[in-house]
């Protein structure tokens, strides 16, 4: 059996500063990711980040996970897997690993659920058809291991997901045939709507994808329009070439091991789906149990960081572990994340998180 | 189809290495996801579905989804978009749910 | 409409341009930021002190175009890419336009390339007179683009080599 203060369960931006902050006041943590790559979904996102300073603002997602991962590896006290996944958490307050071909019991004090989020799916009809793709998998295949995913792209969703990736597209010098966005409006970031306009990507609002065809993968699809009411229009269908089909629809969080831990949960759409109840340090209401990231409501990255650099500090905290300026750095991540969510873009975060404080 | 070169990005590959495809010989990088080899060799069906017999392919590329599963050197349900390639493999695509392997 | 189209208005370009006489005194900011959202590294990055400070991370930018030299480095720190650098000053019949560009290839010096609009389409030529690289943003390089005046402000991308970007 592997003991520890804290373990943090995913090393991406949430996991990687619950590690640092939890590690700067003293407490033995041990943090785990499936992946053999520190950073999570940093390790592919080439554009830079909004924010401030602090926050790394101007920086891109793949500098600033080496940046954490630089400050997680000071630190003699924090232990680090990488190619661990956690299989499950147990009555007795036990969870289990495989970790490179080996079976692990981890026994920690504190935990902090940071396993992030996964794409969700659109119903259409051969939506099954190779070549239609995560909008996140064919940004980790391209970004992460070089090989595009075929010539010309359809991308559905204009979230910041949908505009970020048909940027980085471009970028590699695939053609993206245009945004279908079923919402009247652009969901994401307008500056990114706009850096993919002025490069001439048609962005499809009040359309929806009709379906995609096919013989053995992806040919095209036929795309229509969608009235004030979401119904389609029959005779606005417009067909499109295509040999992917990305899809942006949202990211749904992978609450597993707060299920099996027995925390709370409410399902609020605003925030990807069933998500756990939690207190102003991020304690599940299983006490020990914290989360921070994606798992706990889907959002930016930069929130991310904040509700790591939170949950790390509360559950170091609650374990005697202190630090000079503890109030400080617990009230800087608190207006920081309030920050974040404060403007008109943090809206629907701020209404889906009002339904989950204990 | 690979990417030579990047505005923002370089990318670090592993050694050359050949696998397997359904017997036919193919040349990925070392420690790389199977999915991808596979894709930058132009092969997206990777199994079939066990009802229906559809082409399936990857679908999240992080090991969340279980779209990508294929036998890889007998085992059946490995998920490749995860799976390191290493010399000399041999992936097959699956064909409906795979055989549970009994062991003697 | 901005939000439908991700291609911002007339009505919304007028509120971030400077008036004729600023334009015509030399190179000066536009910041084609319109909705509010949290980012700051526009004001940090200014060594002029032409962003005013924000009150709240989720403020508009504000340029004190009398502060603002022109010398783009907000253009490589934007993360949105929503700044370019305008100066009328620059020949009697041409006007020089500042872009991020973070594409391949990067431009050639005196290269003869098609000059894009906000919705990508080719609106004239342009000249490529310098590529600039911040230091800490190299990867944003700003390329310096001589364009016919009337153009100016119509022009905010790049096409190189008779190839777009989505090839």
């Amino acid at each position: 059996m592997l003991k520890t203060d804290i373990a943090i369960i995913g090393a991406g931006p949430a996991g990687l500063n619950a590690a640092i902050s939890a590690a700067a006041m003293g407490a033995k943590v041990l943090l785990l990711d499936r992946d053999d790559r520190a950073g999570g979904q940093l390790i592919k996102q080439t554009h830079k980040f909004f924010g401030s300073r602090e926050l790394h603002a101007s920086l891109r997602g793949i500098d600033i996970a080496s940046l954490l991962l630089a400050r997680v590896r000071e630190f003699d006290n924090i232990d680090f897997r990488l190619g661990a996944t956690v299989l499950g958490y147990y009555e007795d307050g036990v969870i289990t690993a495989e970790y490179r071909g080996n079976f692990l019991k981890i026994k920690a004090d504190r935990y902090v659920i940071a396993t992030g989020a996964s794409e969700k799916i659109l119903p259409f009809p051969n939506n099954d058809l190779p070549g239609v793709y995560g909008a996140g998998a064919v940004q980790t295949l391209t970004n992460v291991y070089g090989v595009l995913p075929g010539k010309r792209v359809i991308m559905v969703g204009s979230g910041n997901i949908g505009l970020i990736v048909s940027y980085q597209l471009l970028q590699a010098g695939v053609q993206v045939a245009g945004i279908v966005e079923a919402a009247p409006g652009i969901g994401g970031y307008l500056v990114h709507a706009a850096k993919i306009r002025r490069a001439g990507v048609p962005i499809y609002t009040s359309h929806t994808i009709k379906e995609a065809y096919g013989d053995s993968s992806v040919q095209g699809a036929v795309i229509w329009q969608l009235d004030e009411k979401w119904q389609p229009l029959n005779g606005t269908e417009k067909d499109i070439e295509a040999d992917v089909i990305c899809i942006a629809v949202g990211l749904t969080p992978l609450t597993e091991l707060l299920w099996q831990a027995g925390c709370q949960m409410k399902y609020v759409p605003q925030l990807g789906g069933h998500v756990n109840l939690r207190d102003e340090n991020l304690m599940t209401s299983v006490p020990g149990i914290y989360v921070a990231g994606d798992v706990s409501g889907v959002e930016e990255a930069s929130a991310a960081m904040l509700e790591g650099k939170l949950a790390g500090l509360a559950a170091a905290k609650s374990l005697g572990y202190s630090i000079e300026n503890y109030d400080e750095l617990w009230q800087q991540a608190i207006s920081q994340l309030d920050g974040l969510r404060s403007g008109p873009a943090g809206e629907k975060i701020r209404s889906g998180l009002k339904m989950l404080v204990r | 189809m690979r990417i030579d070169e990047h505005p923002v990005l370089t990318f670090t590959r592993g050694k050359k290495v050949t696998f397997y495809f359904d017997g036919k010989k193919i040349e990925g990088y070392e420690g790389e996801p199977i999915a991808a080899a596979l894709h930058a060799a132009g092969v997206k069906v990777l199994r079939h579905s066990h009802k229906k017999n559809r082409p399936r392919g990857f679908y999240c590329a992080i090991g969340n989804c279980s779209s990508c599963l294929m036998v890889v050197d007998g085992v059946p349900n490995v998920r490749v978009c995860v799976e390191k390639l290493r010399e000399g493999m041999q992936v097959e695509t699956q064909k409906g749910r795979g055989d549970l392997i009994v062991e003697d | 409409m901005l939000t439908k189209t991700g291609v911002p208005t007339a009505q919304e370009l007028d509120r971030v341009t400077p008036t004729r006489h600023r334009l015509e005194q030399g190179p000066v900011a536009i910041i084609e930021c319109f909705q509010q959202i949290p980012c700051n590294p526009c004001f940090l990055s200014c060594k002029q002190g032409a962003i005013q400070e924000f009150s709240d991370i989720n403020d508009l930018p504000v340029l004190d175009d009398s502060k603002c030299t022109g010398c783009g480095i907000c253009i490589a720190n934007c993360p949105g890419l929503a700044i370019f650098v305008v100066d009328y000053s620059y020949s009697p019949d041409e006007g020089l336009v500042k872009l991020p560009y973070e594409f391949l290839p990067v431009p050639e010096i005196d290269a003869q390339v098609d000059a894009l609009d906000r919705e990508g389409r080719i609106a004239g030529k342009g000249r490529v007179v310098k590529v600039q690289r911040f230091k800490g943003q190299e990867r944003t390089p700003v390329v310096w683009l001589a364009v016919p005046k009337d153009l100016v402000m119509s022009v905010r991308n790049i096409k190189v080599g008779g190839q777009s970007h989505a090839r």
